[in-house]
């Protein structure tokens, strides 16, 4: 399985996703957000958490427009694989693979801390490898992921099974308790939660192993 | 030719920090705020030729979230 983990400036967790997915088997590739184009026979996109281009505008605008995140849309596009995780989420919507946006925290606060999330689907190569409806434990640090959209798109998400994880005690605001979400044909998944941070003995809590594992199931078989 | 974009969270959209500083203003005894919208303005400094149509476009590829946002522009 060929994995590439995309790289702005800003970016802070991109070592840690390349970590995770090497640890899990993935043969992974850093990539420069000036790449134009994604390495041959790429399987997966990890794009990681961080504070691209420091946020400015709004999180994820500068890098959903940047060289490298037109091929991932094309990735995206051709049926292939990409992981967002809290920042990599705030991108991925802003590039439109995803519905929605992600806004100031309710309570305004940057919050650091495990939350708990309930597993609302196990039909994505992300949460097969999970129970539907077991709770897991996994850390969020973000300021803006209070998630949003319109009464029509969070119907759609709910009543197509595109909401992969809901927070069991919401702690930013987001709508319908929304941790993260799939796209259409199940292979984007845009989430807060930092399951690269809970992977390893090391972090105390190896809760977000199984969404790598189920990841590198479906693609090695692929 | 200068431009001005104003930038605000649609009705609807929650603003939390618009509500933060209405909250504030109530602190300092400025009871008569019913409510606060904060948005953002961005000031282009344009080239000849450059139409309002142009500014519309950056808007919608770029400066404006139109999931969250709308916009206004101002021709100086």
């Amino acid at each position: 399985m060929k994995a590439v983990v995309v790289q702005f400036p800003g970016s802070n967790c991109d070592r840690d996703m390349a970590v995770a997915l090497e640890k899990s088997g993935a043969d992974v590739t850093i990539v420069w957000h000036k790449d134009a184009a994604l390495p041959s026979g790429v399987d997966l996109v990890a794009i990681p958490g961080g504070f691209s281009f420091g946020d400015y505008l709004r999180c994820g605008a500068i890098a959903a427009n940047s060289p490298i995140c037109n091929a991932v849309v094309d990735h995206a596009n051709a049926g292939g694989y990409v992981l967002g995780v809290c920042n990599g989420f705030q991108i991925l919507t802003e590039t439109g693979l995803l519905p929605g946006a992600l806004l100031r925290n309710a309570g305004l606060k940057y919050i650091c801390r495990t939350v708990g999330l309930k597993i609302e689907t196990s039909n994505s190569a992300y949460t097969e490898g999970y129970n539907a409806g077991s709770e897991i434990g996994v850390p969020i640090a973000h300021h803006d992921g209070n998630y949003f959209a319109d009464d029509a798109t969070i119907a759609a998400l709910q009543g197509e099974g595109r909401v992969a994880f809901t927070y069991t005690d919401n702690p930013n605001g987001s709508r319908g308790d929304i941790a993260g979400i799939l796209s259409e044909n199940r292979r984007v998944l845009g989430m807060m939660p930092h399951p690269e941070r809970a992977f390893e003995d090391a972090h105390g809590n190896t809760d977000g192993q199984r969404l790598f594992a189920g990841l590198m199931a479906q693609l090695a078989s692929a | 030719m200068k431009a001005r974009v104003h930038v605000m969270l649609k009705d609807g959209v929650l603003d939390p920090q618009g509500a933060a500083v209405k909250h504030a203003l109530g602190a300092l005894g400025f009871d008569g705020v019913d409510g606060v919208r904060q948005g953002k303005v961005i000031e282009l400094d344009l080239a000849d030729g450059a139409t309002e149509a142009q500014v519309g476009e950056m808007c919608e590829k770029l400066l404006a979230n139109t999931v969250i946002e709308s916009y206004r522009i101002e021709v100086l």
